[in-house]
């Protein structure tokens, strides 16, 4: 059992070896000199204020691994989840709409915009899941369907009913009063609430996943369906149940982007927190607590990336390159082990 | 004068297709195959940059071809090696390359946005252009969009008309029965992956070096056709026939998405960009909906006329997957 252990923290540290090497030769070809892009990269991280930016990625981010983490226990590829982040980023636009001007309580009608929310990601995911049980229609290109939808709706309502005063532009909706913005901690762009929100989010998937029958049956589902099915247990009901499970959370991480980010629906509101908490999710592999540490790397990466064009005229897609190849490399890593072991 | 625009519109639908026809076949070989190559959408970006770039380097085009090709050939080789050597999950591979690749392309080609470089030539083929209506659909086009004709009749005899291609099919459908025929299994998993993927490959180029020429990054308007010509893969039936009349639907539909903006001025240009993504969700729904257990059921459950008239209906539009598509093939 040690032995194993100690094995694929060995292969592990080689893939992380492998991504990085070939990310400084991805480096090197735009004439970059990779020891002074890593330097700059995580030496731009030392400050309170930017700590708190990784911590903003990091709640959404989060939320949605948490959401897929179910979906994945069911056996499902949600690729859906970008759109059903951006569906939930735009139920909370709509109920803020509606309320802001009524004579309710502010803080009542923020609580009542993210349920909202995590009610219209649960309702887009629904969708996916429908498709996928009731037309046979493989959820990876539903979802991925749904997601150019979601995206277009949300230009179309920027551009066409939500347009702010003038001219409808890229930079989003008019922003909400300040009333209703989640609370900020002093002097930083970081709301305790959505840390909050996210820790609550990823420890009710993990206990779920780990502490309860549901979730015990549920990965019986994912493994292997038919045993599952001759098992009795409903399977239809439980793939759909997860994919409203995980519309809910990613549709709260989609709230948060509302409601303690960007104050306002933008275009790009998802900003690509679901491709990348797919790729959270394969990494840290049912381990729900995992994501935790996994996800606040991966969203250092992506503030570290921000100085790219600043500082070296270089594209930020660089950390998705890094992210990308880490995850290769690590399922790449965990083949070879299984290969290269003899069994037991 | 109308009908000659006509034809040339739809010339230019043919034109315009040749990227996504590439797409389609090379997906096609590979899950022939039984081997699912999720990455292509990335791959695509990622080729159509590298073909870009080496032109532009070079001063040759075929260079730039050939480059496009190469990289589906090794991205498609990850593919492979991933899942039949390391028996790891077709889709987690696929999809995590899907995604790298596109990132990849955007942080190496962004000191070439814009740039204005080498162009496929159109080339009227002699004869050929001069008969009437025919001519100028077909052969007022550039020699890559000739290839895409060429290659899809091609793989088409390859899998239905030859003994090689028969080999193709039995490693998708029955690789134990393939194997005890003589097949190498996962060899040929590997070639035609590979081959798929070079194949596939050159959807970039034809996008970069003809369709559209240059580099634009994340406006070129090229994301998402990987994504299509997955769905079209299914839609076609895993038939090379089939999937190109899908990928020419779906140019028809673009274009004429384009001729109708003028008239529908309220809608922004970035809602009409997506509806092909609802209509692939439609097509996929069409195609499957008969194979659900649901609609067996119901349908057993009604009267014979319209039963016969509604089986019949969902027969034609169904596709049947590879029986052993994304299962890996171990010998006991």
């Amino acid at each position: 059992m040690k032995h194993t252990t100690l094995n694929r923290i060995g292969f592990q540290f080689l893939a992380l070896l492998l991504a990085f090497g070939i990310a400084s030769l991805v480096l090197l070809a735009v004439g970059a000199s990779p020891a002074q892009i890593y330097k700059d990269m995580f030496g731009s991280l030392g400050t309170k204020g930017k700590i708190a930016d990784v911590l903003v990625s990091w709640a959404p981010l989060l939320l949605a691994t948490a959401g897929l983490l179910i979906t994945f226990a069911a056996g499902l590829w949600n690729i859906g989840v970008e759109g059903q982040i951006t569906f939930g980023a735009i139920g909370t636009t709509l109920v803020l709409r509606l309320l802001q001007n009524s004579a309710m309580n502010a803080g009542f009608i923020i609580a009542l915009s993210i349920f909202a929310g995590m009610l219209a990601g649960a309702l887009w995911a629904a969708l996916a899941g429908a498709l996928k049980t009731f037309g046979g229609v493989n959820e990876i290109f539903g979802g991925l369907g749904l997601n150019f939808v979601a995206t277009a709706l949300t230009i179309y309502l920027v551009f066409g009913p939500w347009k702010r005063p003038g001219t409808g532009s890229m930079s989003g909706t008019q922003p909400f009063p300040e009333q209703f913005n989640l609370p900020l901690f002093e002097g930083l762009r970081l709301s305790p609430w959505a840390l909050i929100v996210a820790v609550v989010g990823i420890v009710f998937v993990s206990f779920l996943l780990q502490g309860t029958y549901f979730g015990l049956r549920l990965k019986a589902v994912g493994k292997n369906f038919r045993a599952a099915y001759l098992l009795g247990i409903p399977t239809w009901q439980y793939m759909m149940f997860s994919f409203l499970l995980c519309g809910a959370l990613s549709g709260a991480a989609g709230a948060l982007q509302v409601t303690a980010v960007y104050h306002r629906l933008i275009p790009s509101i998802s900003s690509g927190y679901g491709y990348l908490g797919l790729m959270v999710a394969m990494l840290v592999n049912y381990q729900a607590i995992a994501a935790i540490p996994v996800a606040f790397f991966f969203a250092a990466l992506n503030i570290g990336s921000i100085q790219l064009p600043i500082v070296h005229k270089l594209d930020s897609s660089f950390s998705g390159v890094l992210q990308g190849l880490l995850v290769l490399f690590i399922l790449l890593a965990e083949g070879a082990r299984q290969r290269l072991t003899p069994k037991a | 004068m109308e009908t000659a625009l006509i034809l040339t519109g739809l010339g230019s639908v043919f034109f315009a297709s040749a990227p996504i026809v590439f797409a389609v076949i090379g997906e096609t070989i590979a899950e022939r195959a039984g081997v699912i190559n999720l990455s292509i959408n990335g791959m695509i970006l990622l080729s159509a940059m590298g073909g870009f770039v080496v032109s532009f380097q070079t001063g040759s085009l075929f260079a730039g071809f050939l480059t496009g090709a190469l990289i589906g050939a090794l991205v498609a080789f990850i593919v492979a090696f991933s899942s039949i050597t390391l028996k790891q999950s077709q889709v987690a591979v696929g999809f995590v390359l899907a995604l790298t690749c596109r990132d990849l392309a955007y942080f190496l080609g962004n000191d070439y946005m814009g740039k204005g470089g080498p162009r496929l030539p159109a080339w009227d083929l002699p004869v050929l252009s001069d008969i009437p209506i025919v001519g100028p659909i077909f052969f007022h086009q550039d020699l890559i969009t000739y290839i895409s004709f060429l290659m899809i009749f091609l793989s088409w005899m390859w899998i239905f008309r030859t003994r090689p291609g028969l080999m193709l099919q039995g490693i998708g459908e029955r690789p134990a029965s393939a194997y005890v025929r003589g097949a190498n299994v996962n060899l040929m998993r590997y070639a035609y992956t590979v081959l798929g993927g070079a194949i596939a490959g050159l959807a970039g180029p034809a996008y970069s070096l003809s369709v559209k020429a240059g580099w634009n990054g994340t406006i070129s308007g090229l994301d998402g056709f990987g994504w299509i010509a997955l769905a079209i893969t299914i839609f076609g039936g895993w038939n090379p026939l089939r999937g190109a009349f899908g990928a020419y639907l779906f140019g028809l539909l673009q274009w004429l998405g384009l001729v109708l903006q003028p008239s529908l001025p309220n809608v922004p240009s970035q809602v009409l960009q997506v509806a092909p993504f609802p209509l692939m969700i439609l097509t996929l729904f069409l195609v499957n909906i008969g194979s659900t257990e649901w609609v067996e059921r119901t349908l057993a459950a009604m009267p014979e006329s319209s039963r016969r008239f509604l089986t019949r209906a969902l027969r034609a539009l169904r596709a049947s997957p590879p029986a052993s598509l994304g299962v890996p093939f171990e010998r006991e």
